[in-house]
């Protein structure tokens, strides 16, 4: 297997699918972050996360649209306006979601499992209606579609470092929110004993619909930084979800920690044996692998010790 | 009294309308079975037809173009009046993207409908799932895709290419005209991918030529860069790409942010998969510079296609774009006239028997022949994608490639 590589390739093999690991570590990290959140927090498996992305990603389509049509002097800065408006339209839309739908269902993680199911296959009706069935194309900055050549054969995208270093801002954002601010000791405290949270004054159905529209929020952000590398059609959603599930229950599901060790284990060993063998194996074997360390440990690789 | 004597002659005046009317109705039945001995929804002057694809689920961004070609052919051959006297009106089915679904709509078409034919499915896996209920209920399916050969069915015509039409003259061309060398093949994991790549390969040897690489990715992945880290090393003259679906948006973005840059051929980009339907999702800008090996593009330079992709605008709206799918579907409802009117009737059976040696000389890709095997006799084009998202066509077989889904030695 490394027999048909020189040394100096096996090096810069070895480099360029680290890397190849880390783009693919921050798009689990994006993808996972707001269903760890939601799940984690609240025990809500929102099997609509994959429609709360791709909203983001047709706003930034929208954004894209308006831009190059109405401010095209101003075309390169598009992406930060369309990911800051995916971030408050999706937040928007799981707010509305949890007042009208989840905060009757907490309790019953199945029956939210079931309604966000249906969520999901109503939102993408909508998008199939408005958008049409057909995948739309996001038009990109150029700056965004470049690559840094380090040496003949290591070339680094930019889209890729982007895509990282959002990962990162997202992932620091978040661990400041819930360990270092007010809401955070909240949120953590609803988690940890309800009846005991609300008894000192917390205002748990609040803290509730701010947790379900951060988690949307940040999928949003997601989805509208995944145009820069997948496709954004009514669908599309469909294909992050089995990842993301895969990402967040690894972690074990209340630590999100967890969740980004998790992350890094499974798009290191992916994108490694991507190389070495054929992609459809490289998923059996990453799910094989996922599979017999659940087994051993059922509650995932971390997780946070709750009172039942 | 004499109100009842009006009565008696109303009644025998009615009656001798009503013994009138019958006769009438019997020499039409009479007539409509001539044309129909067989029990099909075909009135004196109608004819039901059914169309079977997704408009809904994964399916649904391919399948559209298709119902909209088939709706456009109905439409234009009711204008002229129809087929033997009769307007076509048909009945629409949603497959969903899910084969067993597909499965009980062409039941429910075939036996409860009592279709005359039925346009319609995509994928390989729709085709397989209807095939054996085609066959116990002797229904016509016109099924539109290019796909992996290895079938005919008396209950099928294919209307898109087999593999060997698309896959071969394509390979020939690079080879002939770009001097390549070394192919990296390159697919989504299913039949169609892999049958077409094992066709190629088995091409590029015996050429004499190397295949460098060959991979599959399950369908929908979305993260190419490992593989083309993979191609980069190897460096390939030709990436030979049979990706399908969402998966292309993400393949082509990855391959232009890794520096490839397919304007420079170097490796140059050969694809069957990206009609122009995908190149609206990739973005003309990100598949510039690639070629295709297809036997139509809408940008095909002849008097037919500019009146069919004029139609289409027309009818569907300015945005469209039409693929090669959308137009081997488009062919469906005019073979499926012609035959019957060869036959002169919509028995399944002397359709059937009056469908090889089908000609169109009106056909948006210029001419086609229905060969005794139900596939077509067409010619390979090889498009070079441009910004714009349109092919321009660069090259043409001379002859029409006869359809040959068994092919020897390539099993």
């Amino acid at each position: 297997m490394f027999a048909e590589y020189s040394s100096s390739e096996l090096m810069s093999i070895f480099a360029m699918q680290g890397f190849a690991g880390l783009i693919l570590f921050s798009v689990f990290v994006l993808m996972a972050l707001g269903l760890a959140i939601i799940f984690g927090q609240m025990g809500v498996i929102n099997m609509a996360h994959g429609e709360f992305m791709i909203l983001g990603a047709y706003i930034t389509y929208l954004v894209s649209n308006l831009f190059s049509q109405h401010f095209p002097e101003l075309f390169s800065y598009y992406f930060f306006i369309a990911m800051i408006l995916a971030f408050f339209a999706t937040a928007l839309l799981g707010a509305l979601v949890e007042w009208g739908m989840i905060r009757f269902l907490y309790h019953r993680p199945l029956d939210t499992l079931l309604a966000t199911w249906g969520l999901s296959l109503i939102l993408q009706q909508i998008y199939r209606s408005v958008f049409g069935a057909r995948e739309v194309g996001v038009t990109l900055p150029d700056w965004l579609m470049g690559s840094y050549q380090l040496s003949e054969t290591i070339e680094i995208p930019v889209n890729g470092l982007f895509v990282m270093s959002l990962a990162i801002a997202i992932s620091l954002a978040v661990a400041v929110l819930m360990y270092r601010s007010r809401w955070g000791i909240q949120v953590r405290a609803v988690v940890q004993n309800r009846p005991m949270a609300g008894a000192v004054g917390i205002n748990t159905a609040k803290v509730d619909r701010m947790t379900f529209a951060l988690g949307c929020g940040i999928a949003g952000i997601a989805g509208s930084a995944f145009t820069m590398i997948g496709s954004t059609g009514p669908t599309s959603g469909q294909l992050y979800i089995v990842d993301t599930f895969l990402v967040v229950v690894f972690g074990g599901a209340t630590s999100l920690l967890g969740t980004i060790a998790s992350a890094f284990g499974i798009s290191q060993a992916q994108s490694t044996m991507e190389f070495f063998i054929s992609g459809s194996m490289a998923k059996v074997l990453t799910l094989l692998f996922v599979v017999m360390v659940l087994m051993i440990r059922p509650q995932g690789l971390f997780n946070l010790k709750v009172r039942r | 009294m004499k109100r009842s004597g009006h009565s008696k002659l109303t009644k025998r005046w009615l009656s001798s309308l009503c013994s009138l009317a019958a006769s009438c109705a019997l020499s039409v039945t009479a007539m409509a079975a001539e044309v129909n001995t067989t029990g099909l929804a075909v009135t004196d002057t109608t004819v039901k037809v059914g169309i079977l694809h997704s408009v809904t689920g994964t399916m649904a961004i391919s399948e559209t173009g298709s119902v909209q070609a088939e709706k456009l052919a109905i439409e234009q051959i009711n204008a002229m009046g129809g087929v033997l006297g009769r307007k076509i009106e048909f009945i629409q089915e949603d497959g969903a993207s899910d084969w067993p679904t597909f499965a009980e709509k062409s039941r429910k078409l075939l036996v409860n409908d009592k279709v005359a034919a039925v346009f319609g499915c995509w994928t390989s896996a729709s085709r397989k799932a209807v095939l054996p209920i085609f066959e116990q209920y002797n229904g016509m399916l016109y099924y539109p895709t290019f796909y992996e050969g290895l079938e005919q069915s008396p209950n099928v015509i294919y209307t898109g290419q087999e593999a060997t039409q698309q896959i071969i003259a394509g390979i020939d061309w690079v080879v002939k005209n770009k001097d390549a060398k070394t192919f990296y093949l390159l697919g989504s994991d299913y039949i169609w991918p892999r049958t077409s790549n094992k066709i190629a390969r088995k091409h590029i040897e015996k050429l004499g030529l190397k295949v460098v690489g060959e991979e599959y990715y399950p369908l929908g992945h979305t993260q190419f860069n490992s593989v083309i880290n993979k191609i980069k090393l190897r460096k390939p003259d030709v990436i030979y790409a049979i990706v399908v679906g969402g998966s292309n948006v993400a393949f082509y973005k990855q391959l232009k942010a890794a520096g490839i840059d397919m304007t420079k051929e170097s490796p140059l980009v050969l694809t069957i998969s990206v009609t122009e339907d995908e190149i609206l999702g990739i973005g003309g800008e990100n598949m510039v510079g690639a070629y295709a090996a297809m036997k139509y593009f809408q940008s095909l330079p002849n008097a037919n296609n500019e009146a069919f992709v004029k139609a289409f605008k027309e009818r569907w709206g300015n945005d469209i774009v039409i693929g090669d799918v959308t137009q081997a579907a488009y062919l469906g409802p005019w073979l499926w006239k012609a035959a019957v009117e060869k036959a002169g009737s919509f028995d399944i059976d002397k359709v059937r028997a009056a469908s090889p040696g089908i000609e169109l000389t009106t056909a948006p890709e210029g001419y086609v022949k229905v060969h005794e095997n139900h596939h077509l006799w067409s010619k390979t084009r090889i498009g070079h994608a441009q910004a714009d998202g349109q092919y321009k066509v660069v090259y043409e077989t001379e002859e029409l490639i006869e359809p040959d889904p068994f092919p020897a030695g390539y099993q």
